[in-house]
């Protein structure tokens, strides 16, 4: 039942629908105080709480089609690395302004998802899987052959981004903020997609094609633009992503990134939006102190998202939820 | 007579050497009440979804309100005005009672790339959800998840989304199936109910239900059309009686 709770219908009254407001209230305030806590040595955090946000973005994004819809997208990094090269490959040009990098790199994104969606929803299930993979690494391998841009080991981007002609993203601050306003922005979009008309037809896909079909719908249209949308977030994700590191390489779009992404989805709870920021909170947070302990950090992550799963089939979220009611009697 | 809402010609289909629907000719009227009888695998269920559009027909010509629709896919067929029940109840589980029939009219009601504003607060897709539930007889249960209702409510609820759709034929599979004695009555009072201001044809092995509720039986054996007609003139047909209806009929 947890599994299920939530993302099927419109929240009920009361706990859930509080939920869906409190919940990313007291994320974001985190996020937003991170900055004014970490000083001194702590400084390095504020990158890591971006990048940490950053990734939240694609996740909210793949939550919008996995928990919403069951489109099991295993080639989401490749938004990303898309939006991540459409900003290097511009910079290489001599282009450095965000209206400019960041039209082009959601353009790519939604281009993108647009026509590999429309092979990718003919098919359902394991096959769905199995066509977002090879899509993904078609996009992986186009990037590491792209031999005036790196090729395999990628490109260092020299100059950040200008906003509209202000150096805003070399304030480190300011960029922090910028990403903040970017995910409150998509948890915002995402929320108000789902309880509109068009989500209603897009959760009913999932709940029953057949009777969506029967009353009139051609659901494949609707989980189309829902993809669309999915891929523009991970398509912000990586034009963030690409001005934060100043990097951008092919390995960003790996197929083990879209398993990360998979994984801070269904670790943080999936059908709910913000499981997927705490997700992406609480796997690179994991990934940040393991990988001081040893390299071989995903053999405790592992074993983890098994217990996650099997365990609290709401994931992170679930529990929390769980333990709540259960202490409130 | 007025112009016929559905008419059927010569419909085909083959499953292998099985011919399921082996010339086929049906028309329904509008606002009559067109029962399909026979024994089991008899191809009525076929023959709905070839009417609905889940099956293509191999050869034959479906007309409805005066447009060929051979060819359209299901959703587009159901925006002309083509509602269905199924045999096994298909609903939308996790979504409440009210969801499930506002989902219908919203298909029908404006424009579904809509991606703001509360779908489930639009009064336009509420207040007509609310009255075909009332219509059906669940007026009390609209918050409940459809998956929790019971089976007989899970019937009613189907009937209610096909309402809802404000169609102009609703295909009806075997509404009664696998309900209570107390259930089916209720079903068959709605059905009575409804009869006339909808065109319905009606697939069910309940022959009380059938022959109260009918303006026009067809009896379907092996695919055909054994024979079709007036109640009474059905009961009393000899081939019928042989074939299907058996002596205790009379």
């Amino acid at each position: 039942m947890a599994a299920l709770d939530g993302a099927g219908g419109e929240a009920k009254p009361g706990t859930r629908v509080s939920a869906d407001v409190i919940v990313p209230l007291v994320l974001f305030a985190f996020f937003a105080a991170v900055p004014l806590a970490a000083a001194g040595a702590q400084a390095y955090l504020v990158s890591v709480f971006m990048r940490i946000m950053i990734f939240a973005i694609a996740a909210i994004g793949l939550d919008l089609i996995l928990g919403y819809g069951a489109l099991i997208s295993f080639g989401h990094a490749a938004f990303i690395g898309l939006g991540a090269y459409a900003v290097g490959i511009l910079a290489a040009q001599g282009i450095h302004d965000a209206s400019i990098a960041l039209a082009a790199a959601l353009a790519v994104a939604m281009l993108f998802a647009f026509l590999t969606g429309l092979v990718c929803l003919r098919t359902k299930g394991v096959y769905f899987i199995m066509i977002t993979l090879a899509f993904g690494q078609m996009a992986f391998f186009t990037a590491g052959s792209l031999a005036p841009y790196g090729g395999d080991d990628g490109l260092t981007i020299h100059m950040r981004d200008t906003v509209f002609g202000y150096p805003l993203l070399e304030n480190a601050r300011a960029f922090y903020y910028l990403v903040l306003a970017c995910l409150a922005a998509s948890y915002g979009l995402c929320r108000a997609l789902i309880a509109s008309r068009f989500g209603r037809v897009f959760r009913g896909a999932r709940e029953n094609p057949t009777r969506m079909a029967a009353i009139g719908f051609d659901t494949t249209r609707f989980q189309l633009v829902a993809y669309v949308v999915s891929g523009a977030l991970g398509g912000l994700s990586g034009f963030l992503l690409a001005n934060a590191t100043d990097f951008v390489s092919p390995a960003y779009m790996s197929w083990q990134r879209s398993g990360d992404l998979l994984i801070m989805v269904i670790f943080g709870g999936m059908g709910r939006l913000y499981g997927a920021v705490v997700g992406a909170l609480a796997y690179l947070l994991l990934e940040e102190r393991l990988a001081d302990y040893t390299e071989q950090w995903k053999v405790i992550i592992g074993p983890l998202l098994v217990v996650v799963v099997v365990f609290a089939r709401g994931g992170l979220v679930g529990v929390a939820q769980k333990l709540w009611s259960w202490r409130r009697g | 007579m007025a112009d016929p809402v559905l008419q059927i010609e010569d419909l085909r289909k083959q499953f292998g050497a099985l011919a399921v629907t082996d010339g086929v000719s049906l028309d329904v009227a509008p606002g009559e009440l067109h029962a399909v009888i026979g024994p089991n695998g008899a191809g009525k269920t076929t023959l709905i979804n070839q009417i609905s559009g889940f099956l293509k027909p191999q050869s034959g010509r479906i007309r409805f309100d005066g447009r060929d629709i051979t060819a359209l896919p299901v959703h587009a067929r159901a925006r002309l005005g083509l509602a269905r029940s199924f045999q096994i109840t298909s609903i939308l589980p996790g979504f409440s009672a009210l969801e499930n029939v506002a989902l219908a009219v919203q298909a029908r009601c404006g424009s579904s790339f809509r991606f703001f504003g509360r779908a489930a607060a639009e009064p336009v897709l509420n207040e007509p959800a609310r009255a075909a539930l009332e219509e059906v007889g669940l007026g009390a249960r609209i918050h409940v998840p459809a998956g929790a209702l019971s089976h007989g409510e899970k019937r009613a609820l189907e009937l209610a989304i096909a309402l809802a759709m404000a169609p102009k034929l609703i295909l009806l599979d075997e509404p009664m199936a696998g309900t209570g004695r107390e259930e089916s009555d209720r079903l068959v009072a709605l059905l009575a109910r409804l009869k006339g201001r909808f065109a319905m044809i009606l697939v069910e092995h309940d022959m009380t239900a059938v022959f109260a509720l009918a303006d026009r039986i067809s009896v379907m054996i092996y695919g055909r059309i054994l024979a079709s007609g007036p109640p009474a003139a059905v009961r009393s047909d000899p081939s019928v009686i042989a074939a299907y209806l058996g002596d205790d009929m009379e």
